[in-house]
């Protein structure tokens, strides 16, 4: 009976053990009622954009000049701009905008930042001062510096604030996963994997690599709030999107002109913006307790 | 500390050479014919070589970043391609209310944020926890033109109480400075906050409390005097983030300061002052960098002697 007992109970600790990190992650994650609740957000929000061409109730470009700077109502439920266009529709198709700045530029400077980062901490040597020299001297600027003096070079436009938010996101990146890259390095199992004759490329890629996701996916979801709010702020200033461009911060810029005749014009932009930022934190703060509670 | 320091003054050399060398060749990057773009678009093939021979453009790439090194170490950038005036007089105008700007909004952030820090970690779980950190996680998350504009709707438009831009009385800082200071008022918070619940975790500040030194100075004295080393650094590095913030809260208020001068040289494509004032923002970042971490092995003398 003994016996019995002590196997069910190994089995059960075994059971525990298997417990794939996904399912263990969602637990922790599932429990987290902000970042759920910013999580559907975005959801809705990405499905909402994509869905633009088809939800939005107005063409964004259509100007309306018996309609100009109306406030919300039945018809146009956010107002509309000093073009008589629908500033709802107008938001719905910026959000395509927004998120694809966000998104691809963190994909970028983020895919930059890891491969730096990971050979940096995998082969050491000067290949390794060399890669954080050149990362302390891009984290010597402040992030809007670094993308203001990329869009001088290329020229404003929706594609170089891309870059040029990119660019800022590669060093914190590559810090990152340095750091866990050099810890994974010593682990039994690459040991091992080596051992057995694991070419370096193959180590890095299949052995290591893994183990950085987490912090990685953690980091990505906060600079994707970061990213929008800059390119925002490049558009607000007149080097991102340029109108008659549907992108938030350019909207901003747009309606400035009418603060205090019709404030609406900006409200609803900036509340887009806002909310979105702060849905990617969220979920980013929810993702960092439930995958890599070091991180805090 | 002598030696401390002088070795990390030798440490930004390197950084600010690099630093050089990209401003410098940031206007060789740039699409088209610098001698053109200074010379005009109406100027003949004549003139264009002139300026070229003017500016240096003729000569070997390393005698002119030679030359761009030796004038910018002196503080000599040319002249504005826009106005026509110095570069140095130019950005010399701009530099004190973009200080001023800066320093006012860091004041009230820090001080701001040192108390929504504490008021939730001295009171964490309970309601002022949850509304400070409420606060925080929306400040860092809200776009600084947007709050810009809805004070200025509601103050200036609606209330008619503060002007909605210049520069020049203490009304002119009110909406500007609380824009710029808002993140890093909720980043303060919220680092605050869980520094100042580390440092309670510590042996000396439960035998404060355990002999009977009272809360309020448990909190103020033992605590926050501990916290602050962290603090003090993440004050630093606001700074930077500061500087960043005040090119965009500066457009929406046409303060006449360095942000903006950035953000119409750029639309101009005035790469002179483009170029003094990237150098000009990098020093000043490092300087603030070096100051944090002086202030910071004066602090902590672990730091000196490691």
């Amino acid at each position: 009976m003994t016996t019995t007992d002590a196997t069910g109970v190994a089995a059960a600790a075994t059971h525990e053990a298997v417990r794939s990190p996904l399912r263990e992650f969602w637990r922790k994650f599932r429990r987290n009622r902000t970042a759920m609740a910013a999580g559907f957000c975005l959801l809705a929000l990405v499905l909402a954009a994509a869905a633009a061409p088809w939800i939005a109730p107005f063409d964004p470009a259509a100007f309306d000049y018996d309609r100009i700077l109306e406030g919300p109502s039945a018809g146009h439920w956010a107002g509309t701009d000093a073009y008589g266009r629908d500033i709802l529709s107008r938001i719905l198709w910026g959000a395509r905008i927004s998120l694809s700045v966000g998104l691809l530029s963190v994909l970028l400077g983020g895919g930059a930042g890891v491969a730096l980062g990971l050979i940096a901490g995998f082969r050491g040597g000067w290949i390794d001062s060399l890669i954080m020299r050149v990362c302390d001297v891009l984290l010597a600027f402040p992030g809007i510096l670094l993308a203001i003096g990329i869009v001088a070079v290329l020229g404003p436009g929706v594609e170089n604030v891309i870059y040029g938010v990119a660019i800022f996101s590669v060093p914190v990146f590559a810090r990152l996963v340095r750091g866990s890259t050099l810890s994974l390095k010593r682990a039994v199992y690459v040991d091992a994997a080596r051992a057995i004759g694991v070419r370096d490329r193959l180590l890095m890629v299949r052995h290591i690599l893994p183990g950085t996701l987490p912090s990685v996916i953690v980091y990505v979801s906060m600079r994707i709030g970061t990213s929008i709010l800059t390119a925002a702020s490049l558009s607000f200033i007149g080097l991102g999107a340029q109108p008659p461009s549907p992108e938030w911060g350019a909207m901003l810029a747009d309606g400035r002109s009418y603060i205090g005749v019709a404030s609406h014009v900006t409200f609803y932009p900036g509340l887009a913006i806002f909310l979105t930022v702060l849905a990617f934190n969220l979920l980013g703060d929810g993702l960092r307790d439930a995958l890599d509670p070091k991180l805090r | 500390m002598l030696k401390y320091l002088v070795g990390r003054i030798a440490g930004i050399l390197p950084v600010l050479l690099v630093i050089s060398v990209f401003v410098f060749g940031f206007v060789h990057l740039l699409p088209g014919d610098p001698a053109r773009l200074v010379a005009g678009p109406d100027a003949t093939q004549r003139d264009v070589e002139l300026v070229r021979q003017d500016l240096g453009l003729d000569q070997p790439l390393w005698v002119q970043y030679g030359r761009f090194l030796g004038n910018a170490v002196q503080g000599e950038f040319g002249r504005s391609m826009k106005s026509k005036r110095p570069v140095s007089q130019e950005i010399g105008e701009r530099f004190m209310p973009t200080l001023y700007l800066t320093v006012v909004a860091m004041v009230w952030a820090t001080l701001a944020g040192l108390l929504i820090g504490v008021a939730s970690a001295t009171r964490r779980g309970r309601w002022q926890d949850h509304v400070g950190m409420v606060v925080a996680v929306s400040g860092i998350a809200f776009p600084s033109f947007w709050l810009g504009l809805l004070m200025i709707d509601l103050f200036s438009v609606k209330l008619g109480w503060l002007p909605t831009s210049g520069y020049g009385t203490w009304q002119h800082y009110v909406m500007p400075s609380l824009t710029l200071g808002l993140g890093v008022a909720a980043v303060m918070a919220r680092f605050t906050r869980s520094a100042f619940i580390e440092i309670a975790r510590e042996d000396y500040v439960r035998t404060a409390r355990a002999k009977g030194v009272p809360a309020r100075l448990v909190v103020w004295k033992h605590t926050l005097r501990n916290a602050l080393i962290p603090i003090i650094t993440m004050v630093g590095l606001q700074f930077g983030f500061l500087l960043g913030g005040s090119i965009v809260v500066e457009t929406v208020f046409s303060w006449p300061g360095l942000g903006r001068l950035l953000v119409d040289s750029v639309n101009y494509r005035d790469y002179t002052v483009i170029q003094a004032e990237i150098l000009l923002f990098s020093l000043e970042f490092i300087i603030i960098n070096l100051l944090v971490d002086v202030l910071y092995a004066l602090a902590n003398p672990e730091i000196r002697y490691s």
